[in-house]
C-alpha cells in the first residue's frame, strides 16, 4: 500500500473517497438468477424485532436474503467527545448508557480503569461486592437476551418468567445504588456504600428462588423441538471468522473459543472463584443460547462463592484525593470538607499516562482506553464496545438465510443499540 | 497532591507487579527481530502494556507480520482508534492499535502519528474484517483516510456532516461564551 506524502495526493484520495461514497450501490445485484426482480426490504430503524434502533436494508429473493447493508448511529450520543470535558467521576453515568442491560459491569469497568491510572488499590470487600454486582448484571443481561430470543421464536411464556426474575435483580440494584436501569453504581476507589441488610436479604432470597425458575426455563427450551428447529444451524459463524471479526464474549465462546477476560486477565479478584467457561461448537444461534444459559449458572456459582466469603473490612479505598468523603463528615470535619471541595471543583489532577483496561461485559470484552494528560478530564477516551465490533459480521451471517432466521440471529447476538452507537 | 511527577512511580510499580513484564521483553525482542530495531521508537510499558510508536509506512507490514507469526500469535485486533494532538506540529493525528495474543495472553499497543494535512493511513481491512467499522469510525471522528477501504463512509454521524467532530478544535461548548470562565473548573 503506497501512502501519499504530498498534500495534493491526499486531496485526490479524499476526492476519490467522496466519489466512491457517491456512486456506491451496495444493494447490487437487483435481479436473481432467473432475472426476477429482487425486493428491497427495510428492516428497521424502528422495528419490533430488531430490539433497538438500527436499520438493515436487505435485498430479498423471495424469502431469502441476498445482501444487506447495516446502518447504525441512530442513537449516537458522542460519549467519547463528551467524556473529554468531564471529570472522571462524571463519566460513570455515560457508561451506564452503553450496554444498559448490564450497566453495573460498565460502571465497574470504568472505575477499575481510573483506579489503574491512579494506582488506587481497592479493598477486598469492595472487590467482592463488585463481583457480586457484575455477575448479577451478567445474569440480567443474559436473561433479557435469551428471553427475547424465546419471544422471537414464538414462546412468550419463558420471557415473562425471566422478566420477573430480572425485576428482582433490579430491586437488588435499587437497594445497593438507588437506581434500577442506569445504575451509576460504585465510585472510583470502591463502592459508595456498603450492602444494606435489606440488600443482602433480597440477594439471598433471590439466590434461593432463581435456580428453580431457570431450570424450568431451560426445560421449556433446551430440547424443545419447535425451538430447536428455529435456531439450530441458524446464523452460524466459524471460530476463525469470529476471531477475524473481533468477536468476544458469549458469541465467540459459542463458536468454540474459550476466551474470557475474567480468566485471562483477572480483575477485581476473579482469580479467587471457581467457575467454568462454557463453549459451543458451531457458533450458531442455538450454541449462543446454550452458552448464555450455562453462563447464568456459572455466574450464580460465582455470586454464591463471593457472598459466602465476603470479607469484612472497608468498602472503599483510603484514597481521599479521589473518593468523596461521606456527606455527614463534610458538614462536621475540616479535612472532609477540603477534600470534598477539591474533588468537586476539580482541583485534583490525575497522573499523566495511558491505560487500557478491559472487563468481561455482557457481550464480550468491554475495553476502556484512557489517555490522561494530567488534567481532571481524560484527554482521550475510547470505548471498545463489543457490540459495535461484532455487529459488522451480521450481514455475513445472515446472507443466504431466510428473514425469520435473520431475526433470531440478530436476537441471539444480543446487539444493544446503546453500546453499538455509544 | 497528585502532580505529574507521581505518575512515573505509579507506572513503574504497576509494571513490576504485572507478571507480563517478562512476556513484554519477549515480545519486544520478537518485534526487533522481525522488523528491525529502527522500526520502533518510544518503546514504553505504561501500566504493563508494551507500547511502541512506528510509522504509517510500516504499520501494515508489522500488523500483517504479527498476524502470521507463529511464536506469539498476535492475531486478534482488539481495537483501534484515532487521536488528535493539535500542538504537535507535523504529528497532529494519530492511530492507536491494540493487538492481543489469545494463546500467549500478550497485548501490544502500536501507535502511528502523521500530519493533519495528510491524514492517509493504509487500511487493515485486508487483514482483519473487524478493521472495517473501526476505520470508518476513525474516518468519521477524525477524518483519517484509509485508501483501499471497501466502503469508507461515515458510520455514526450523519452522512452530510462536513467536519470531523472528535478533532480538538471542535470544543463541546461555545468557545466564545464570556459569562462562564473556566478559571475554577480546570480545562
Amino acid at each position: 500500500m503506497a501512502v501519499n506524502d504530498t498534500l495534493e495526493g491526499t486531496h485526490k484520495i479524499i476526492e476519490e473517497a467522496r466519489e466512491q461514497q457517491a456512486r456506491i450501490n451496495p444493494l447490487a445485484p437487483t435481479v436473481n438468477d432467473f432475472n426476477q426482480e429482487l425486493t428491497t426490504l427495510n428492516l428497521g430503524p424502528t422495528h419490533p424485532a430488531t430490539h433497538g434502533i438500527f436499520q438493515n436494508i436487505l435485498q430479498m429473493d423471495g424469502e431469502r436474503i441476498v445482501s444487506g447493508v447495516p446502518t447504525i448511529g441512530y442513537i449516537h450520543r458522542a460519549f467519547e467527545k463528551i467524556a473529554e470535558r468531564r471529570p472522571f467521576y462524571q463519566i460513570t453515568p455515560l457508561t451506564d448508557r452503553m450496554n444498559y442491560c448490564s450497566s453495573p459491569i460498565n460502571n465497574m469497568g470504568w472505575h477499575m480503569t481510573v483506579e489503574k491510572l491512579l494506582g488506587v488499590e481497592v479493598p477486598k470487600r469492595a472487590q467482592y461486592m463488585r463481583v457480586i454486582l457484575m455477575e448479577l448484571a451478567r445474569i440480567s443481561d443474559h436473561l433479557i437476551c435469551n428471553g427475547i430470543l424465546g419471544v422471537d421464536t414464538g414462546a412468550f411464556t419463558g420471557f415473562l418468567y425471566l422478566m420477573d426474575e430480572r425485576e428482582k435483580i433490579y430491586e437488588i440494584y435499587e437497594e445497593v445504588s438507588g437506581a434500577r436501569l442506569t445504575t451509576n453504581m460504585g465510585r472510583v476507589g470502591g463502592m459508595e456504600r456498603d450492602f444494606t441488610p435489606v440488600a443482602l436479604q433480597k440477594l439471598r432470597a433471590w439466590l434461593k428462588s432463581f435456580p428453580a425458575v431457570m431450570t424450568e426455563f431451560e426445560k421449556m427450551f433446551n430440547r424443545n423441538r419447535i425451538f430447536m428447529d428455529r435456531v439450530v444451524d441458524v446464523g452460524a459463524i466459524s471460530a476463525e471468522r469470529a476471531l477475524n471479526y473481533g468477536f468476544t464474549g458469549p458469541n465467540l465462546r459459542a463458536a468454540g473459543v474459550d476466551y474470557d477476560v475474567r480468566v485471562m486477565n483477572p480483575y477485581s479478584s476473579y482469580q479467587d472463584f471457581e467457575f467454568e467457561i462454557p463453549v459451543g461448537t458451531k457458533g450458531d444461534t442455538y450454541d449462543r443460547f446454550m452458552v448464555r444459559n450455562e453462563e447464568i449458572w456459572q455466574s450464580l456459582r460465582i455470586i454464591n462463592q463471593a457472598l459466602e466469603n465476603l470479607p469484612e473490612g472497608p468498602y472503599h479505598a483510603d484514597a481521599p484525593h479521589y473518593y468523596l468523603p461521606p456527606k455527614q463528615a463534610v458538614y462536621k470535619n475540616m479535612e472532609a470538607l477540603i477534600y470534598h471541595f477539591k474533588i468537586v471543583m476539580g482541583e485534583i489532577d490525575a497522573p499523566v499516562g495511558e491505560v487500557y483496561h478491559s472487563v468481561e461485559g455482557g457481550n464480550g470484552e468491554l475495553g476502556f482506553y484512557l489517555v490522561s494528560d494530567g488534567g481532571r478530564t481524560p484527554y482521550r477516551l475510547h470505548f471498545r464496545r463489543p457490540c459495535f465490533i461484532y455487529y459488522q459480521a451480521y450481514t455475513e451471517m445472515v446472507v443466504g438465510q431466510t428473514l425469520s432466521d435473520a431475526i433470531v440471529t440478530l436476537s441471539s447476538m444480543n446487539v444493544i443499540a446503546g453500546e453499538l452507537d455509544a | 497532591m497528585a502532580d505529574q511527577n507521581e505518575s512515573i512511580p505509579a507506572q513503574e510499580e504497576a509494571a513490576a507487579k504485572d507478571p507480563a513484564a517478562q512476556k513484554n521483553a519477549q515480545l519486544l525482542a520478537l518485534l526487533h527481530r522481525l522488523f528491525g530495531e529502527d522500526a520502533f521508537t518510544d518503546v514504553e510499558e505504561p501500566y504493563g502494556l508494551l507500547t511502541a510508536t512506528t510509522t504509517r509506512e510500516r504499520i501494515h507490514d508489522i500488523v500483517a507480520g504479527l498476524q502470521q507469526d507463529q511464536e506469539l500469535q498476535l492475531n486478534f485486533l482488539t481495537t483501534m482508534c484515532g487521536m488528535h494532538f493539535p500542538e504537535r506540529e507535523g504529528q497532529e493525528l494519530g492511530m492507536v492499535y491494540h493487538l492481543h495474543s489469545l494463546t500467549q495472553n500478550i497485548r501490544l499497543r502500536l501507535k502511528i502519528f502523521f500530519p493533519i494535512a495528510d491524514p492517509v493511513v493504509p487500511t487493515l481491512t485486508d487483514l482483519y474484517s473487524t478493521a472495517n467499522w473501526m476505520e470508518r469510525e476513525a474516518f468519521d471522528f477524525y477524518g483519517i483516510i484509509f485508501p483501499g477501504h471497501p466502503n469508507l463512509i461515515r458510520i455514526l454521524n450523519v452522512e452530510d456532516m462536513d467536519y470531523h467532530p472528535m478533532r480538538k478544535e471542535y470544543a463541546l461548548e461555545d468557545g466564545t461564551r464570556e459569562d462562564k470562565t473556566d478559571l475554577f473548573f480546570g480545562r
